[in-house]
């Protein structure tokens, strides 16, 4: 099962799931949107217009395309870092997502938290939160809260596999557990943590037995299977909502390098490239031509509507104004309506 | 004697590398410190070095591999643990604070920590909230504790060999925006010790007292000020506990005016409780009040140009400076 780890996961060339046409391409569309808007933000990022940490997502658009399938609008979302694609794929405004990384105050969280933090109430998102399993806790108190007030929300917490050495992951599954708790932890297991290979920082690299030892029942989905991660979610969605706490691993691959400064001394290209032949939206959309579903003027028109939402995006980010510095304390402390 | 240049982050590294070959029980142990070659490329190139026995990569586990650090600092090792940055020792608090900084005392004198912990601080690189904290202050805080912080590359090559000798815990902060800058240094490093704060320019009308990453910029100022004939004395703690007040005394009976730099936050800071140092034990030196230029009281926001407005930078310490010139007598 280790291996499964260090190596791509086969390619499945029967579809796990058989949605409509229609649905299939929407997911495709939306993984192309990540995908697209990412490589926007790279170039923004070399001509400047976005700066502080920028941690892409490319290759594991898959996971929270798949994975907000399921979630309804009164679920809770909470992510890490790299969450410019859970922010997309919940359906955060991308004009607001990209003003927030240019620091303008039209930005979804007015510019204050950038690419890391990335806030939309609206949306039951709760972050961006770049402190290492920092929000785990924060997603059991949702859950806790979602309990207590019988209002049937899940929470959905995505996190790295890096952070499965915290001991917040720990109380956090137990917490959860114990309580039994509406909580979907979402392992995104990308095999390293910055540097780090999961089989040099874990005793035990099979993730889901710390999930059972709390009595927390767990998963591991191809999470490079937009398909295979939507039902899965699905299924654990559905637990969570009905009894308790549910671990879900999902095995994916960042293609990229950690953040923006990231020589990647500690894997090899080959891994790399290994890992590209499975890119996530090739493998979706083979699926669909093979079926009949997707021909290259139905593609052509989905990266055309996809580059209009992104250049819209940019244009609402340009165009957007600076907070007045006479704000800047602002938001610290609630503040009576204005 | 020779000369050489080399970085801040170059300077951080022959200092572990010399103390690793100096002392066999020296270890380096932090995330990322080997196969990554350290989040700041600090420990780049040690593992091939030493090896993974003595350069140990951890899992993310900052209170965890604290701890193990003081249990075999205890036991004889003279461990340095790097935290990637202060931001994430909130994490290991606990250890710090309740074990490095208490086994002596609770122990009646019969245990040790000699434990050097390094990390990196501080803002500026719109990293936002969680990602740019100046809490060397909180630490300076803490009975038990040595609080380094090496404002210039000199002081980031020579303070972790009397750190490590040091038999109790001792803590260096490194200003992350320092690690690329570059200064010719004496080679071998000069011997320093961990307890005294050095001058850095000498002048007669004000003192600037300051640390780590906003030495330069109170540098910056004074030379800006000598152009305006305002001749500022610049301070550069280095040692943020126990402080050297000895130093700060004197350079205050020379100038009679004082202005405290800190990135920190200003209330409850380190500033705070230098200029309540000064009120207690120079206040007949003191021709006019102490001013304090220090971090807005707002977690650190992205946006550049709010993240500019809440730090210190030379523009607040040249007009603090000249507000504090038109004060008093
Ligand atoms: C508590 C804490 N320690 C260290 C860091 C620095 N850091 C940021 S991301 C990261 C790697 C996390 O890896 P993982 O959880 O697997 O998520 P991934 O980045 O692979 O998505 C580290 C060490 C941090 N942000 N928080």
């Amino acid at each position: 099962m280790n291996e499964a780890i260090k190596h791509p996961p086969r390619t499945h060339s029967e579809p796990l799931t058989v949605g409509t046409a229609e649905h299939r391409r929407a997911l495709l569309q939306q993984m192309m949107l990540v995908r697209r808007f990412e490589e926007r933000c790279v170039e923004l990022y070399q001509a400047a217009k976005i700066r502080g940490f920028l941690h892409l997502y490319i290759g594991e658009e898959a996971v929270a395309v798949g994975a907000m399938q399921s979630l309804e609008p009164r679920d809770v979302v909470l992510a890490t870092y790299r969450e410019h694609g859970h922010a997309l794929a919940r359906g955060v405004d991308p004009g607001a997502v990209m003003a927030e990384m240019f620091g303008k105050v039209n930005g979804c969280s007015r510019g204050r938290g950038g690419s890391m933090h990335l806030f939309d109430v609206s949306h039951g998102l709760l972050g961006g939160n770049a402190i290492v399993a920092g929000h785990l806790p924060m997603a059991v108190g949702v859950g806790l809260a979602s309990r207590m007030q019988r209002t049937g929300s899940v929470a959905a917490c995505f996190f790295g596999e890096g952070a499965v050495a915290e001991g917040e992951f720990h109380e956090s599954m137990n917490l959860a557990s114990l309580w039994k708790l509406p909580v979907v932890f979402l392992c995104e297991n990308n095999s390293y943590a910055m540097g780090t290979a999961v089989e040099r920082s874990e005793a035990q690299t099979d993730l889901s037995l710390k999930a059972s030892t709390y009595g927390v029942p767990a998963y591991r989905i191809d999470g490079m299977d937009v398909e295979a991660v939507e039902q899965g979610v699905r299924g654990a969605v559905a637990i969570a909502r009905e009894s308790g706490p549910v671990f879900v691993e999902l095995m994916t691959y960042r293609f990229r390098a950690h953040s923006m400064y990231d020589p990647e001394l500690y894997r090899d290209k080959q891994e790399v490239a290994a890992w590209r032949e499975h890119d996530p939206i090739t493998l979706l959309a083979d699926r669909l031509r093979a079926a009949g579903d997707l021909d290259d003027d139905a593609l052509a028109q989905m990266e055309l509507a996809v580059t209009e939402t992104v250049d819209a995006a940019v244009a609402m980010a340009e165009t957007g104004e600076l907070e007045p510095v006479d704000d800047l304390t602002r938001f610290v402390h609630a503040e009576a309506t204005r | 004697m020779s000369r050489v240049t080399m970085t801040y982050r170059e300077a951080c590294r022959q200092a572990i590398r010399e103390a690793m070959l100096r002392d066999e029980r020296v270890f380096l142990m932090g995330e990322d410190v080997g196969a990554y070659g350290g989040c700041f490329a600090v420990s780049k190139g040690l593992l091939d070095e030493f090896g993974p026995s003595r350069i140990r990569d951890t899992p993310l586990s900052e209170s965890g591999f604290v701890g193990a650090g003081i249990g075999a600092a205890i036991e004889g090792m003279r461990p340095i643990v790097e935290i990637m940055t202060v931001n994430f020792s909130l994490l290991a608090l606990d250890q710090i604070m309740n074990n490095a900084a208490t086994l002596r005392h609770m122990s009646g004198g019969q245990l040790g920590v000699p434990l050097v912990i390094r990390m990196a601080t501080g803002a500026g690189r719109q990293l936002a909230a969680q990602h740019s904290h100046s809490l060397e202050g909180w630490y300076a805080h803490i009975p038990g504790l040595t609080v380094l912080a090496p404002g210039v590359v000199e002081d980031a090559r020579a303070m972790l060999w009397p750190a490590l000798q040091d038999p109790d815990p001792v803590l260096i902060f490194e200003n992350a925006a320092l690690y690329n800058s570059e200064a010719e240094i004496d080679d071998p490093p000069p011997v320093v010790d961990i307890r005294s704060a050095a001058v850095r320019r000498h002048g007669s009308d004000v003192t600037l007292i300051t640390y780590g990453g906003s030495l330069h910029k109170t540098i910056a100022a004074a030379e800006q000020l000598a152009s305006e004939d305002i001749d500022a004395e610049v301070v550069d703690l280095r040692v943020l506990r126990p402080l050297d007040d000895a130093t700060i005394m004197a350079s205050v009976a020379n100038t009679h005016r004082v202005v405290v730099v800190d990135e920190g936050w200003r209330t409850g800071s380190l500033a705070a409780e230098i200029t309540t140092r000064i009120v207690e034990q120079a206040f007949w030196d003191l021709d006019g009040p102490v001013a304090r230029v220090c971090s807005a009281e707002v977690p650190i926001p992205y946006a550049k140009h709010l993240e500019d407005a809440a730090l210190p930078d030379v523009d607040k310490i040249v007009h603090a400076v000249r507000r504090t010139l038109g004060e008093g007598a």
